[in-house]
C-alpha cells in the first residue's frame, strides 16, 4: 500500500466535502435572497425577511458564516430545525440508520435476485427463457422507482394479494420478521432499476465466460454443468456486479427520497421531503449534505480497498 | 440524428457503412423508433389531437371509468385522462430532450478542453466534475429547484446541469484517444487555433460516444424530471405532467387505479424507447464500448 496514494486519495475526498458543503452553503444562503425565498417561499416581506436572517444568522458577516457552516459540517453540526428546534444531527441520527437498513436490504435484494437471473439467461441464451429475462429486465431499467414503488402498492398490499403493509418501519427489537415485512417491499420497489441492469450486467459477463476457453475446457473434462455455471461462471460475473452496485450507491441515495415519501418510511428520504414542505433550510441542507457525504465516504473506501486488492494502482498513477 | 446525415466525403473519414441504413438496420433502434417516433407526433399535436381541453372540468362525470365517452377515463375533477396524458407527455419530452441538449452543451466542451489540454486544466475540470458527480442526482436536483422557481425551465436546467459532468467524461475519455491522431497533429502544425482543431477537427471524431452517451442519458433525464414532479417540483398543476399525474393517483390508488395506470404506461414506453434507441445506437457507433470500463 502506497503512502502517498493514500494520503492523496484522503485529500481529496476531505476537499470534496469542503467543495459541496461550500456548494450547498453558498447556493442556500449567497444567491440574493435565496435563504428568504426557501424558507418563506415568493410572499415574503422586508419584515419577515429581517426576521429570518436574524434566525438563521445570516446577519452575520459573510467569512463568520461560512466557517461556522464548512466546520460544522466535519464536526456533525448542522444548526437548528426551523420548525422544532432541535439540534438537525440528533434528527438524522436515527433516520439515517433507518435509511442505511433499507438500502442494505434493497441491496442484497437485488443482488439476490438480479445473479441467478443473469446466469440463467446467459445460460440459456437465446431461448424463450432469455428473451423473457432480457425483455423484463428492459422493462425493470425503463420504471422510475415512483412508479414501480407504486404499483407495487396496488398490486401486493390490497386484496386479493394482501401481503405487505402498505408503509411504515419496525425496529429490528420488535422482532426480525415484522421487521424485514416492512422492508422488503420498498426495498425491491427502490431496485428495479439497478436489479435490471445488474441482472444485465451478469449476463453479459457470463455469456463472455462461458465462451471462454478455460469454461470450455472444464466442460470437457466432465464437469457438471452446474458447477461450470455456478463456481466459474459466478466468480467472474461478480466482479462487474460488484463495481456497478457501487457505482449506482448514489442514484440509490436519490431514489431512497422517492421510496421512503411512497412507504411513509421514516428515514432520509422522507426526512429530506419533509424539510422541502417545511422550507426548513437546516434541514434541508443536512438532508443533501448527509447523503452526499456518505457517497464521498464509499467511494473513497471502495478506492482504497481496490488498491488493496490490486497492486497495480497503489503507484499513485491515478 | 436523421436529419444530420454527414457528407460522402465525411463518412469516407469515419470508415461507417452508409449510416442511415445501418441504424435503420439495427433491430433495437427500429423497435425503439416505433414506440417513440407516435408519442413524439402526437405530444407535439398536442390540443389538435387532444379530444378535451386537459384541465377542463367535467364535474357530472368525475370518476369516469375507461371506455365510452372518455376513452381513458376522468380523474378526480372530471379531467379526461387521454387529453391530460397527451399534452403531460410534451412536459416530459421537453424535459428529456431539452435537459440532454443542455447536458451536451454544458459537458461536450469541457470534456474536448480537458481532454486535448492534458495536464493542469484536466486534472481540473475532470476533479470538478467528479466532485458534481458526488452530489447523488435527484438530490442536486431538488438542491436546485429548493431555490429557483420550479417551473419547466428550471427543471430542464436542473437535470441539464446534473448530466453535465457525465457527457464531459465520455467526451473526454474519446478526446483523449484522437488528439495523438495524425489529422489532429497536422492541424496544429498548420497553425489552426484551438478552437478550429477542437470543434472542427476532434469534435466530428468523437460524435459516436457522445451520440451515444446522450441518448442513453434522455431516458434517464426523463425519469429524474417526472420524479420531481412527482415528489411537487415540477411544473406543478394545473399543466399536466406524468410525473404530478401520478403523485395525484396515489391518493385514489386503491379506488381508480386507472388514474395511475395510463400515465405510467406511457412514461414506461417513452423511457423503454429512448433506452433501445441508446443501446442500439451503442451498437452500431461504439462497437467497442461495453458501458463499463472508461
Amino acid at each position: 500500500m502506497n503512502y502517498f496514494y493514500l494520503v492523496k486519495r484522503t485529500a481529496i475526498a476531505m476537499i470534496s466535502v469542503v467543495i459541496v458543503a461550500s456548494a450547498v452553503f453558498g447556493v442556500t444562503t449567497l444567491l440574493p435572497g435565496s435563504a428568504a425565498n426557501i424558507v418563506l417561499g415568493t410572499e415574503a416581506t422586508e419584515e419577515t425577511i429581517q426576521q429570518v436572517n436574524e434566525d438563521l444568522g445570516l446577519d452575520r458577516p459573510l467569512t463568520v458564516q461560512y466557517v461556522d457552516f464548512v466546520g460544522g459540517v466535519f464536526v456533525g453540526d448542522f444548526g437548528e430545525s426551523l420548525i422544532s428546534g432541535q439540534p438537525v444531527s440528533e434528527m438524522i441520527w436515527n433516520r439515517l440508520i433507518r435509511t442505511l437498513q433499507l438500502s442494505t436490504v434493497a441491496m442484497v435484494v437485488s443482488i439476490i435476485t438480479a445473479i441467478p437471473l443473469g446466469i440463467i439467461a446467459a445460460a440459456k441464451r437465446n431461448t424463450i427463457t432469455d428473451h423473457l429475462v432480457t425483455s423484463g429486465s428492459y422493462i425493470g431499467l425503463s420504471i422510475p422507482s415512483f412508479v414501480s414503488a407504486t404499483l407495487l402498492l396496488l398490486l401486493l398490499t390490497s386484496p386479493p394479494l394482501d401481503l405487505f403493509p402498505r408503509g411504515g418501519y419496525v425496529p429490528l427489537k420488535e422482532g426480525v420478521i415484522p421487521w424485514f415485512h416492512h422492508l422488503l417491499l420498498p426495498a425491491f420497489a427502490m431496485n428495479t432499476v439497478i436489479l435490471a441492469y445488474v441482472l444485465r450486467q451478469t449476463r453479459s459477463s457470463m455469456v463472455d465466460t462461458l465462451e471462454s476457453d478455460y469454461i470450455r475446457t472444464a466442460r470437457l473434462k466432465g464437469v457438471a454443468e452446474r458447477s461450470v455455471l455456478f463456481k466459474h461462471g459466478l466468480r467472474n460475473g461478480l466482479l462487474p456486479t460488484v463495481t456497478v452496485l457501487a457505482l449506482n450507491f448514489g442514484w440509490m441515495m436519490g431514489s431512497v427520497v422517492i421510496i421512503e415519501e411512497i412507504f411513509a418510511f421514516p428515514g432520509m428520504g422522507e426526512f429530506i421531503v419533509r424539510g422541502i414542505e417545511n422550507r426548513d433550510l437546516p434541514v434541508i441542507q443536512a438532508g443533501i449534505l448527509v447523503p452526499t457525504i456518505a457517497f464521498i465516504l464509499a467511494n473513497f473506501i471502495a478506492d482504497i480497498v481496490y488498491t488493496l486488492l490490486d497492486p497495480r494502482i497503489s503507484l499513485g498513477e491515478k | 440524428m436523421a436529419t444530420d446525415t454527414p457528407s460522402s466525403t465525411e463518412s469516407e473519414r469515419f470508415e461507417v457503412p452508409p449510416l442511415i441504413s445501418s441504424l435503420l438496420g439495427n433491430r433495437r433502434i427500429l423497435v425503439g423508433l416505433t414506440i417513440l417516433i407516435p408519442i413524439v407526433v402526437v405530444a407535439l399535436l398536442g390540443e389538435t389531437v387532444a379530444p378535451y381541453d386537459p384541465t377542463a372540468q367535467h364535474v357530472a362525470d368525475r370518476y369516469a371509468g375507461p371506455g365510452g365517452q372518455y376513452l381513458l377515463g376522468t380523474d378526480h375533477l372530471g379531467r379526461d385522462l387521454l387529453s391530460r396524458v397527451i399534452l403531460g407527455g410534451r412536459t416530459s419530452l421537453l424535459l428529456g430532450f431539452g435537459a440532454t441538449g443542455l447536458a451536451l452543451a454544458l459537458g461536450v466542451p469541457v470534456g474536448l478542453t480537458a481532454g486535448y489540454a492534458k495536464g493542469r486544466l484536466d486534472e481540473f475540470l475532470m476533479r470538478t466534475m467528479d466532485i458534481i458527480m458526488s452530489v447523488p442526482t435527484l438530490l442536486l436536483g431538488l438542491l436546485i429547484l429548493v431555490v429557483l422557481p420550479s417551473d419547466i425551465i428550471n427543471v430542464v436546467f436542473a437535470i441539464g446541469v446534473v448530466y453535465a459532468p457525465r457527457i464531459a467524461r465520455v467526451t473526454r475519455s474519446a478526446t483523449l484517444s484522437v488528439s495523438e491522431e495524425e489529422y489532429v497533429m497536422a492541424a496544429k502544425a498548420r497553425g489552426e487555433s484551438s478552437s478550429y482543431i477542437l470543434f472542427r477537427e476532434i469534435l466530428p471524431n468523437v460524435t459516436g460516444p457522445i451520440v451515444v452517451e446522450g441518448s442513453v442519458r434522455v431516458g434517464y433525464a426523463i425519469m429524474i424530471g417526472t420524479s420531481l414532479s412527482f415528489l411537487g417540483l415540477g411544473s406543478g398543476p394545473p399543466n399536466p405532467d406524468w410525473g404530478f399525474m401520478i403523485a395525484t393517483a396515489r391518493d385514489h390508488l386503491f379506488q381508480t387505479p386507472w388514474f395511475l395506470i395510463w400515465p405510467s404506461l406511457a412514461l414506461l414506453l417513452t423511457v423503454m424507447s429512448t433506452n433501445l434507441i441508446g443501446d442500439g445506437l451503442r451498437d452500431v457507433l461504439d462497437p467497442r464500448e461495453t458501458g463499463d470500463h472508461q
